[in-house]
Formats: C-alpha cells, structure tokens, sequence
C-alpha cells in the first residue's frame, strides 16, 4: 500500500526504539503514510498497524488522538492559522480572517477546486513570530501580513 | 540578547546552530572534561545542586534534587526524555534553542545520562515545530559522526544512545507521563502518579524526563561550576532563564536574562508597550498561570520566588502582555477555549467542566451572562482542581479564578450591559483579539 520509499523511512523510524517497541514509532509512521497519501483512510492506518504488530485500532486511537493526522481528505494545500490568545494579541485572528475571505471559505472547510483547506489551530509554540501559520503540517510562516499572506496563497496555487 | 546570557549567548540566528560553531564556543568542553578526568557522578549531581538550577519547564523542580531521585544502580534499561513538547500558549523558547544552539541540549543530555547510568534517551519536539525536528536531527547525526554521542563516547567506555520523537499536535503531550506514554506510541493521556518517572517510567524502566531548556543549561554548570551559576541569579533561584514575551510589546521574543531581574527592565527589553498604551495586565509564566494587574506586575522580579509572592507563577518564562485596549472576558474565552479542546478526556472533572467554563464564558462574552454566572464558575473551577491525574484540569481553572479574582468587575459589567467594556473599535485597533462581525 505504501511506497518503498516509505516503508523504509519507517524503518529507520523503527530502529529508534528497542527491538520489542515496535509500537513507538507508529507517530513517525502515520505522519509518512499520510504525507504519501494525503490523509489517513481507515485502510492505510489499518496498514500501518499491520506493519508494526499492533492492533489497528490502537493505531486509530493515536491517529484521532493527535490533531494534525487527518482522518478526513484535504485539499492539497492545508493551512492552519494559530488564533490562541498570544498570536491573536498580535493579529492572529486578523490573519485568519484575512485568508478566510481571500479562499472563500470558513474553518474546517477547502475550496472547491480542492487546493486549500483551511483549520484553526492551537499553539505552535511560536508566539513571538505572530501571526503564524503552518501549511500542510510541517512548514512554519511567521510574521504573516496581510501582503505575506497574498504571496504565499499565490505561490502555493501553482504548486 | 542580554550581557549575561548563556544559551544564547554568541548564537547568530540560523547561522551558527553546527556542531562546528557550537566548538567554537566552548561546546562539548564539559563533557570532555568529565570523562577525560572521569568526574563522579555524584560530583557533577552536587554541582547542580549547589547551581539551583530548577525545571525550566514550568514547574521549577530543582533539577539536581530530581536526577539525584533516579535509582543509579538500578540493573537494565533506564531511560532519559528531553520534554520539547513545548505548547503552553505564550512560551516559545525551547523552538529557539533547538534551532539556534541544537548542540546544548545533546551535550546536557549526555551529561545527563552519565550522570544517572541512563543508556538511551529520546528528545520529544513538538509536532508543530517539525523543521525543527529535522533540524535536530542532523545535529544528532553530527554528534554521532564525531563521536560525542553513541557507542563508546570519545573513546571511553561511556555510551549513549539519543533520538528525537515528534508529536504530532497535543498540548497534553508536554505533561511528563502522558509524554512517555506518547513515546511508547499510544494516545498522551497522563499516568497516575506514584509511582514517579524515576522508578516506573518509560517501558516502565527508571525515567528522567527534563526540559529543553533545563538540558541547554546543565554543560554551562558544569564549566563554571554551580556557584557561579547560581550568582547570575538570585538565592533559590539559580542562573539566567530565556522569557518569551508575547502580546502588545513592540518587540516580542527570547531575551535570556539573570533571574531576579525586574519586570520592567524585561518590559524595556522587548522594546516597551506597543503603540505606547499603558498596560493592563499580564500573565506571567503561560496561559496556565495566573494573570496579574499591571501594578502588582510592575512590583515584581523575574524568579520563581517574587512571582509566587504575587500571587502567580514563573511556570515556563511565557510572558504574555496585555494593554488596556484588551477585553479580559475575551482574552480569558480564548484560553477557556483551548483548554476545552486540549483537555485528553480521561478524567471526567476536567473533560466536563473544561466545557462547562468555555460555555460559559463564551455565553458572557456575548451579552448572554447571567446574574450568578460568576459563581457558577468559581464552582465548577473548585469542582475541577485537585480532582484529575495531572494539571491540566488545575491549568485550565487558575485562568479563570485569577482573571475574576482581578477583572471581576469588567465581567459584571458584560453581564449587566451585554458588551463589552472596552469599546469594539478601540479593541480592534489596539488589542487585535476583536473580531469585526
């Protein structure tokens, strides 16, 4: 189901941990399944149990435990804007309202040519750099005016 | 960056986090000096303790009483955790030194585990902050390949085995149990405590779990030795600290400064109050601390001890600063609200009454208050804590006892005149935190 490529990060994902704690790498392993093939459908997260020896829906558990695995499809570009009170004391809930009305569409939503969803997030642990934003999990924004905010929409549309 | 700083001290942003940089400035000499004259445990435990050094993650345990806890002879596997799971709103230091000073943590970290007979250990780093992640990484791989960390470390017969594991966005995960359980590959929910990390912890082996910034500190202790750790701070209160400072400052950021350095000059340092508004209030050490009025804020000095007096806590170093365009009731619903979303479920007190204190609020903010709303909150804040297995449930209350403790009358007031005190287009202009409908 998974790429070779894949499987092997896993692996090294695996050797981590003591040879009888498969089980600690199915974090890295879900964040790789999901980053080929863009969201966790019930199958791939029934795999990735299967590769680890562990039961499946102790892998579901940690899947719909942490809030940046997607059990649902996005769109390809997900963006999630940190409205917590530290960033909103300097425009985070201006930002969110600002990519809001640039995509058209409210949180928990993705536009309807499927490239961008939209979420609201909790702290990043990047406070100082606010308004912040992470686009599809692992890429940081910082300090995103409103002008930073066209560009990055702009060069995410070609991508 | 202040004069006196550590951490910090000599980084230049993205520029200089190399093992190759970190030698130049001193990095990894205290590691080599306690295995080439192979410095006792016991010595190097009884410096940190003479440093004062305490838990820079938020509960400011003194980190030499905790590592002298773990049961050194203890025969298998034990285990050290570096918590980088760093999601308190408002603290965003240990982002900073992984990714400007990587190396400080290895090196403490190894001495760590030298220290405590530890053979393995793994770094947990927020889910959010995974370029960070990878950063580290390579520092890792640096480490290795120079032979500073894994198998037989500079020749002795010392090793030690570290790894980094990312979360994958949960605020609970930086609870130290539920952080083990998380590594262990399972949902972060909190392990009843006794038994402590040090006899039952990760794959139920000896664990010491510190923070970030608690490891970054330990290589600088050992070279100057715990006194004079101590003497850039204040009694009790040991060495400097990084204060992240968020909010309505011009300059927010990282500023690493003695402990038992004033507010005001922190204030100062971050470039003073925005626009020049006068402040109001700030909470003082993340979202989970109290929140103080400005003149009992003005009083105080950045160290565990002054704050407490004050009524609040040095938690993590979070500094968030509020002017008086912001409205309280608003500030206190966005945190209600992510303590509501955060809390893991496990224990009924906090997965109910999180909600209970976020509906209500929320119902406040938006001219729904009732007449005894207040109350009702106090209630069920004293329903909530000391009745769950971790803080979270504590975490969640003191917001909203301390923010009616001292804005009490700005909630009457929303409740008696349905809005809010501070007029909508002031909080627009000023705080940010108003949205326009």
């Amino acid at each position: 189901m998974l790429s070779q490529e894949s499987l092997q990060q896993i692996d090294r994902e695996i050797a981590k941990y003591p040879p009888d704690q498969k089980q600690s790498a199915v974090m890295s392993a879900l964040r790789i399944a999901q980053l080929e093939m863009g969201w966790l459908a019930k199958e791939t997260i029934e795999f990735v149990a299967g590769y680890l020896d562990m039961p499946a829906i102790a892998a579901y558990e940690v899947a719909s435990f942490y809030n940046m695995y997607d059990l649902q499809p996005v769109g390809r570009h997900k963006i999630t804007v940190c409205t917590n009170l530290p960033c909103a004391l300097s425009g985070g809930v201006h930002a969110a309202d600002y990519v809001k009305q640039k995509l058209g569409i409210d949180f928990n939503e993705t536009t309807p040519d499927g490239k961008f969803t939209l979420k609201e997030g909790e702290c990043m642990g990047a406070c100082g750099d606010a308004p912040v934003l992470l686009v599809n999990n692992h890429h940081m924004c910082s300090w995103m005016t409103t002008e930073k905010i066209d560009q990055l929409l702009a060069d995410l549309e070609d991508k | 960056m202040s004069a006196c700083g550590l951490i910090l001290a000599g980084v230049d942003g993205d520029r200089t986090w190399r093992l190759q940089d970190y030698l130049g400035r001193g990095g990894y000499s205290a590691l080599k000096k306690i295995i080439a004259e192979k410095i006792p445990a016991e010595t190097i435990i009884a410096e940190l303790k003479a440093s004062s050094l305490r838990g820079r993650g938020g509960a400011g345990f003194p980190t030499g009483l905790k590592w002298s806890f773990m049961p050194r002879s203890f025969p298998g596997a034990k285990y050290l955790a570096c918590n980088s799971d760093e999601g308190e709103p408002g603290t965003f230091k240990d982002r900073d030194i992984l990714r400007y000073n990587p190396h400080s943590v290895i090196e403490g970290m190894t001495i760590a585990a030298y220290a405590m007979g530890c053979e393995r250990g793994y770094n947990y780093i927020h889910g959010e902050i995974f370029e960070i992640y990878e950063r580290f990484e390579e520092a890792l791989a640096e480490a290795r390949e120079a032979g500073l960390l894994g198998q037989k470390i500079l020749g002795s017969d010392f090793s030690f085995e570290l790894f980094a594991h990312h979360g994958y966005g949960a605020y609970i995960c930086g609870e130290e149990t539920a952080l083990l359980e998380s590594i262990e590959g399972k949902k972060g929910q909190p392990r009843f405590k006794p038994p402590f990390p040090a006899s039952y912890g990760l794959y139920g082996k000896p664990t010491t779990i510190n923070n970030t910034e608690t490891f970054a500190s330990v290589p600088f202790i050992v070279n100057m030795g715990g006194e004079n750790f101590l003497n850039l701070g204040k009694p009790n209160n040991g060495g400097t600290k990084l204060f992240s400072i968020s909010g309505h400052v011009n300059r927010p950021g990282n500023y690493e400064i003695g402990m038992g350095t004033p507010f005001a000059e922190l204030l100062e340092m971050a470039g003073g109050m925005r626009g020049g508004r006068k402040l109001k209030a700030v909470i003082p050490g993340g979202s989970s601390s109290p929140v103080l009025p400005a003149a009992a804020m003005m009083d105080c000095t950045m160290d565990y001890d002054s704050i407490a007096k004050a009524g609040s806590m040095l938690g993590s170093g979070a500094v968030i600063v509020m002017d008086e365009t912001t409205c309280m009731v608003k500030a206190l619903e966005r945190l209600s609200y992510f303590y509501f979303e955060e809390s893991c479920g496990q224990c009924t007190p906090c997965r109910e009454g999180t909600g209970w204190l976020y509906r209500v609020v929320h119902r406040i903010e938006n001219g729904l208050g009732r007449r005894d709303d207040l109350d009702l909150l106090n209630s069920v804040t004293g329903n909530i804590m000391g009745r769950t297995i971790c803080a979270l449930g504590d975490a969640a209350s003191m917001p909203v006892q301390s923010f009616i403790k001292h804005f009490g009358s700005e909630f009457e007031y929303h409740i008696e005149n349905k809005k809010c005190l501070v007029p909508p287009e002031v909080q627009y202009l000023g705080s940010q935190i108003y949205v326009s409908p």
